[in-house]
């Protein structure tokens, strides 16, 4: 019920009440004298009917001079204190503002005082809670360091397909172009085969590391699936995913190789075999046909042997399994290997003549495992106590020395050394061989590892970003476990838990239908109530027009700026794409969405989700506020404006207002989508009206 | 004096051509199946020149061929014998104290003067 409506009805409840009060009292009056004072005072109320009546109207109207002046003093700046009141803990250095009447000012005062302790109360809470968090904060920063150092792509999304958390690797791998493919909460199904993931997630196959195939233009990607249990069912998965492609090609060569290994042998060995055959079932052939045969059979067994030679030359490099073995340098593999070796009391090692550039294909763990092993036997077997590691190259190998001075390793315990499964396993992966001897005055073990070799079209074209851990990106989000999918409809649900798009325009003019065009759109994603500022979208914009100078000085963008930047129609199916499956969210939206109408028929690329405005929704919040410019509303939520007059500085702007604002409407019990859009519709209304008013 | 050829390798086919194309050419040869048999038959036969089968059973060729250095069978020639033909193998096996190593499969006549090659350079 408005102020307006409330006086009114006060106002006649009053007068009601008055005007019975004085009939009830003539009436008691009457019938409490005698007839004759009755007929007096009949005759002098006759008389007198106007005098009383327009005393009656006299009293009726100072009641409502006074009632409205009370309402004016007490009512109206009561709904005041209280939505000021509600600002408080959205902006706690919000402070009341009441002159008068002196009852209302100790109330407003008394308020202030609350917010003070309530600031006070609220720093000191803030204070336990931020502690508490740093803790989680740190563990969350070491898992985000942990993933970022991954070189696997990890992805965790809940069971919808949304996605939680991603790495470095992850944006890489899939996303390479920042299409905006891998953000938090978009869909993984974009970019990964729903039929895949809902095949890994078989309950059959849970728990196995089961690994399938997709390709990705000339990639081949190998997807590991594994459900995230809660309370026995999957509440969603983690994708890990590797770059397939160079192990593909290996393994397409081993087939090549084996092809040529078992096809290519058949046609000698059948020539050798009928050869032969012949020669011993006809004993009694003549020596020229028993000649030839003979001869046959040598050429044959030659191309066999060349044959073999051949291809294990040419497939040598694939012979090896790469993908168990990176690529190490020497000296790293070294200097891992002699930090492992202080870990063995009573033994110094140090690197000797350390090889430069040496690369190596190893397991380095593995191999320092090994020598670490090695280097512990010495010591227990033969009291070596000073070893000196060294490397050098050797054909295709790398030759590691563990050297010491003394006897070397009797055959038969390096033999039964090398037999262990921990060194025969490293031997056989790398195709290595160990053994000792004495050489050049000293004695060593040698091992020989595989030297790096250049494989042709090395895969991962593309140089890794790191992650910096200093402004670690929102690159994880687990509160989404709880939040609701895009795909969902969407006006029930609630806004803490939707996606938005928060965008904004700069344009050459303020009339879009009279030919103006969009020169910059600039976005930022609200995913459960977080700004990430890392998923932001920026683009200058070719408006195929000179800027008018009285735009240039809003926002600074010069046609020099916009020279050889892409046209309306190549830009709006990229945002299109980015603010897919989101509320979009702008301040004035309708302005920037016009823009955009106008391109649809053309572009064909049209903006169905529900928009809100922060124009629209301020006011629902703040009826009793007349500015609600994008200034006013951030001076009164406490956002600090910076950056104005870019399109991505005022999106992140509208954005922060757009997230002080949701606490607000929830208190007034605008929490769904819908009620939002309700309150923007009637806020809508009431300006129109009030325009309409004023002008006419 | 006719050199002596000690041809240790414990397949039977091989065995029968190396010891006849060392025979023929003027060789004296004996046969000996594992690595151990192969460091009794050195000492009691007193080869000039071994054919050294990589793969034996028990000991390996390697671990012969070691033991024989280490017994001081400096002035001994050794050729190793081998199927795998990996590189690795054969900087193993020149390490470890052979004189050459030949890869199987071979050409008869390759081999043959290969050993006579490596017997001559001894005097």
């Amino acid at each position: 019920m408005n102020v307006k409506l409330r006086f009114g009805l006060a106002l006649a409840v009053l007068a009601v009440w008055v005007l019975a009060g004085a009939v009830l009292v003539g009436a008691g009056i009457l019938a409490s004298i005698g007839p004759d004072d009755q007929r007096v005072l009949r005759r002098i109320l006759a008389d007198q009917a106007a005098f009383l009546a327009v005393a009656g109207l006299l009293f009726l109207g100072g009641l409502a001079v006074l009632v409205k002046r009370a309402f004016a003093a007490y009512v109206v700046p009561l709904k005041r204190i209280a939505a000021e009141t509600r600002l408080v803990p959205v902006n706690p250095d919000y402070r009341l503002d009441v002159r008068k009447p002196r009852e209302l000012q100790d109330l407003a005062a008394a308020v202030n005082e609350l917010a003070d302790r309530y600031r006070a109360a609220e720093r000191d809470v803030g204070q336990r809670v931020a502690a508490a968090r740093a803790d989680l904060e740190q563990e969350r920063n070491r898992l985000a360091a942990l993933m970022s150092e991954l070189t696997v792509a990890v992805v965790v999304c809940t069971i919808e397909g949304r996605i939680l958390l991603y790495n470095a690797a992850a944006l890489e791998l899939l996303d390479p172009d920042r299409r905006g493919n891998v953000g938090l909460g978009r869909s993984i199904f974009g970019v990964v085969d729903r039929g895949l993931i809902s095949h890994g997630l078989e309950p059959v196959r849970a728990g196995s590391a089961n690994l399938a195939t997709m390709t990705r233009g000339d990639q081949v990607l190998g997807v590991r699936v594994a459900a995230v249990p809660a309370d026995g069912e999957a509440s969603g998965f983690v994708l890990t995913i590797e770059d397939l492609t160079r192990r593909a090609e290996t393994s397409e060569r081993r087939d090549v190789l084996f092809r040529a290994l078992t096809e290519g042998t058949r046609a000698p060995l059948g020539a050798i075999r009928a050869a032969i055959e012949s020669m011993l079932d006809y004993p009694d052939m003549d020596l020229a046909q028993r000649q030839r045969f003979a001869e046959i059979v040598r050429d044959e067994a030659r191309r066999l042997s060349d044959h073999l030679d051949r291809t294990l030359e040419e497939s040598a490099a694939y012979l090896t399994d790469p993908w168990l073995l990176e690529e190490v340098l020497g000296r790293d593999l070294l200097t891992a290997a002699e930090r492992s070796l202080r870990s063995l009391d009573g033994v110094t090692a140090r690197i000797a003549e350390p090889d430069g550039e040496l690369w190596l294909e190893a397991d380095t763990p593995a191999v320092v495992r090994v020598i670490t092993d090695l280097v512990s036997r010495l010591w227990t077997d033969l009291a070596v106590a000073d070893v000196r590691l060294s490397l050098q190259a050797t054909g295709r190998y790398a030759a590691l020395d563990v050297r010491w001075d003394g006897p070397p390793l009797d055959p038969e315990r390096m033999r039964k050394w090398t037999d262990q499964a921990l060194v025969a396993d490293v031997l056989e992966r790398h195709g290595g061989e160990a053994w000792s001897s004495t050489g050049g005055g000293q004695t060593y073990v040698r091992l020989l590892l595989p030297l790096a070799k250049a494989l042709p079209a090395p895969p991962e074209p593309v140089p890794r970003r790191r992650l910096r851990i200093g402004s670690r990106p929102e690159f994880y989000d687990f509160d989404l476990f709880r939040a609701v999918g895009p795909e969902d409809a969407w006006s029930t649900h609630r806004l803490d838990q939707l996606a938005f798009t928060v965008f904004d325009t700069e344009t050459t003019g303020l009339n879009p239908s009279l030919g103006d065009e969009i020169v910059s759109i600039g976005a930022v994603r609200i995913v459960n109530g977080r700004l990430l500022r890392q998923e932001t979208y920026e683009q200058l914009v070719d408006p195929g027009q000179p800027v008018p100078i009285e735009s240039q000085k809003v926002h600074g963008i010069t046609n020099d700026m916009l020279a050889g930047r892409p046209p309306i129609d190549t830009v709006l199916p990229v945002f299109a794409e980015f603010a897919r499956g989101s509320v979009l969210v702008g301040h004035n939206i309708a302005f920037d969405l016009t823009f955009l109408k106008l391109k649809e028929e053309r572009t064909g690329v049209r903006f169905t989700q529900p928009a809100l405005d922060t124009l629209l929704l301020s006011p629902a919040v703040h009826p009793d506020h007349e500015d609600h410019s994008l200034e006013a509303i951030a001076e009164r939520l406490g956002v600090s404006v910076l950056g104005r007059h870019t399109a991505l500085g005022d999106a992140i702007l509208t954005g922060e207002i757009f997230l002080r604002l949701l606490p607000l409407l929830a208190g007034r019990g605008i929490v769904t989508l819908e009620a939002a859009l309700e309150a923007a519709r009637k806020t809508h209304q009431a300006r129109v009206s009030e325009t309409l008013r004023k002008r006419y | 004096m006719t050199p002596k050829v000690l041809i240790v390798d414990d397949e039977p086919n091989i065995v029968i051509s190396l010891e006849f194309l060392m025979k023929r050419r003027g060789y004296q040869t004996l046969v000996a199946r594992d690595g151990d048999e192969a460091l009794a038959a050195v000492e009691t036969f007193r080869p000039d020149l071994v054919l050294l089968d990589v793969m034996l059973p028990r000991r390996d060729g390697f671990e012969v061929c070691q033991l024989l250095r280490a017994a001081g069978w400096t002035g001994l020639k050794i050729v190793m014998l081998t199927a795998k033909g990996r590189e690795a193998e054969m900087a193993k096996g020149m390490d470890v104290g052979a004189d050459s190593y030949v890869t199987k499969p071979f050409s008869t006549r390759d081999l043959v003067d290969h050993v006579a090659r490596i017997l001559e350079g001894d005097r």
